[in-house]
């Protein structure tokens, strides 16, 4: 299972390499950098949120100060536009992993619900600061970042590819976490604290180190949405709808899966981009969207990805001749094994 | 006597621990030598778990100290101690259900150096130890089955596994014996006896008295946050404090 799940993400991103190819329309490849660049938030959150089970509503927090720590960087060393952007992105990345440290040693010590309501606040209070940090932020005027000099048909491709590069990265940091022995321990994190404390795992190192790799992402796809958009304001940069759009995403296509996430993001971001277009002046796309994904939880509540393999897996055991016994019903190795030298004894 | 403390493994001295208004423990002090498998009776609300939650840092004393090796740990966390070399077992147990059978042996595998930790999590030596103890504990059948599915037997047997899988050095065992049915205890006492003679110290929280009287070379008696009795099973029957407690003292 876990290859097949490599081996499609592998197909997704080379379909998504080649797409702009195909369908060159700006309105098109406009649609498609947004869903790749939620694609790279959705991958990154499930680093942290996914691997751990610490559900985040304050994933922008992070994304947010992405976006900031690129503008100022523009605006204080005159930054025109065109590709020198780009690398700063990455540094805006970094800058927001380095700002996880602080934040995830204070949201940390909290678990479970109180650990989401947390991270909502942590959100208002960076977008309070935002707004009011005038000096600083400029306030509700927001920042303006250099416009690239790009035109027509071409203006999306930087950014599409610039997104398309995160979203590889993000893929294989993805991978090799959750084949490492840090991996491991996120997912006993998840699945019990507590006991992993107990076989010797520095659960707060854990959780920190994974929250840093994943608020690295939201920097760099805050920088990356804020750039595209030429500006960064607050309620924008700091918006709690990102949160609930990332985290639908990836429970969506499989929370704490590797393609799931991805896969989410990209058919939920590009539905939504879709709906807004055809029918946003009735505001039809939004209750349009909330149906779909009511429909889906009640269907598919574990996601797409854990609910298709299991079906596959369904599907290939009654095409089997011999019925695979339920592990409820079969008595055990240990068990018999036990029985026999009870006897001998 | 000298001597004596120092093949001390585990030295508990006066440690007192309240919740509230309730005395979970008092004084308790208790010493556990290097090399036995010693037995912790007492009736339910005795501390027997909170003396285990002590000396494995899920609860902070607030007065006594604890020792392992000579070496006092009552300041320290969880995971510090139990990569000094202090496994336990959970009352209820507890595996992690979504990770496969063999997953759960691999997350107490105890690395040097904090680059390693993003190597693959089951290195060739670390795999093959790990069947070899799921093999010990006769559940290598099931290595690729998420942990979830075993029965309750199982998971007890897969909790013992990967507890030995970072080479303690004591294991402190909470009701093993709980909700097992009566061959799979005897399994588990083989297991525990066999691990007994390559060196292993083990301290047992037990109300199955058989068990207990089968395989602990000591036994002590716990009643309100202290042990009253230590000794031989036959010396702490006979025992008239044990008797009190246990039938319901206050017979002056």
């Amino acid at each position: 299972m876990k290859k097949a799940e490599s081996i499609i993400l592998l197909i997704i991103l080379v379909f998504l390499a080649i797409f702009p190819l195909i369908f060159s329309n700006p309105s098109t490849t406009s649609v498609a950098f947004f869903a790749v660049i939620f694609a790279v938030a959705a991958a990154g959150w499930n680093i942290f949120s996914g691997y751990t089970g610490y559900v985040s509503l304050g994933y922008a927090v992070f994304s947010g100060v992405g976006a900031y720590s690129l503008a100022l960087i523009c605006q204080k060393w005159n930054i025109a536009g065109g590709y020198t952007p780009f690398a700063f992105v990455l540094v805006a990345g970094l800058i927001a992993a380095v700002f996880a440290l602080p934040v995830g040693w204070i949201i940390l010590r909290t678990r479970r619900h109180v650990f989401v309501v947390v991270t909502v606040a942590t959100l208002f209070i960076m977008q309070l600061l935002a707004y009011n940090l005038e000096g600083f932020t400029g306030g509700s005027a927001g920042i303006t970042l250099p416009l690239p000099s790009w035109t027509g048909d071409f203006f999306n491709m930087p950014f599409y590819y610039g997104a398309l590069i995160l979203l590889v990265v993000a893929v294989s940091v993805s991978w090799l976490i959750r084949h490492s022995k840090f991996g491991l321990g996120l997912l006993a994190i998840r699945e019990d604290e507590d006991r992993a404390r107990s076989l010797g795992i520095n659960t707060t190192m854990y959780k920190l180190i994974a929250l840093m790799i994943s608020a690295f992402f939201a920097g760099t796809v805050g920088a990356m949405i804020s750039y595209f958009t030429s500006t960064v304001f607050p309620a924008e940069a700091f918006d709690p709808l990102f949160d609930i759009a990332v985290a639908l995403m990836a429970f969506f296509g499989g929370v704490g899966t590797l393609a799931g996430p991805i896969i989410g993001a990209l058919l939920l971001e590009t539905l939504q981009q879709y709906m807004s277009l055809q029918f946003s002046t009735v505001g039809l796309d939004l209750i349009l969207f909330g149906g779909l994904l009511l429909v889906v939880i009640l269907l598919l509540p574990e996601g797409i990805v854990p609910s298709l393999f299991k079906l596959v897996s369904k599907m290939r055991a009654s095409h089997e001749s011999t019925p695979i016994p339920s592990s409820s019903a079969e008595s055990t190795d240990s068990e018999r094994l036990a029985v026999k030298e009870g006897k001998n004894g | 006597m000298d001597k004596e403390i120092q093949n001390n493994v585990i030295e508990v001295s006066t440690i007192s621990k309240a919740f509230g208004g309730l005395r979970a423990l008092e004084n308790c002090s208790l010493n556990i030598q290097a090399g036995s498998i010693t037995g912790l009776i007492g009736p339910n609300g005795s501390g027997k778990t909170t003396l285990f939650n002590a000396i494995t840092g899920y609860e902070r004393i607030d007065s006594g100290d604890i020792r392992f090796q000579g070496k006092s740990i009552a300041q320290s966390k969880p995971e510090q101690i139990f990569k000094l070399g202090i496994g336990r077992t959970f009352q209820l147990t507890r595996i992690f259900p979504k990770l496969t059978v063999l997953e759960n042996m691999h997350v107490a595998v105890q690395r040097q150096g904090k680059g390693n930790m993003f190597s693959s999590w089951s290195a060739a030596h670390e795999r093959r130890k790990a069947l070899e103890l799921l093999d010990f504990v006769g559940i290598t059948k099931h290595k690729d089955l998420l942990a979830g599915n075993l029965s309750y037997g199982q998971r007890k047997l897969l909790e013992f596994a990967f507890i030995l899988i970072a080479d303690p050095k004591i294991i402190l065992l909470d009701e093993p014996a709980g909700g097992v049915n009566p061959t799979m205890i005897l399994y588990l006492a083989d297991r525990i006896r066999e691990l007994h003679q390559q060196g292993l110290t083990f301290l047992i929280v037990e109300h199955n008295m058989e068990f207990v009287m089968n395989l602990c070379q000591q036994v002590a008696v716990m009643h309100q946050g202290n042990i009253i009795a230590q000794g031989t099973g036959a010396e702490v029957r006979s025992n008239p404090a044990v008797l009190d407690a246990y039938l319901g003292g206050g017979l002056e």
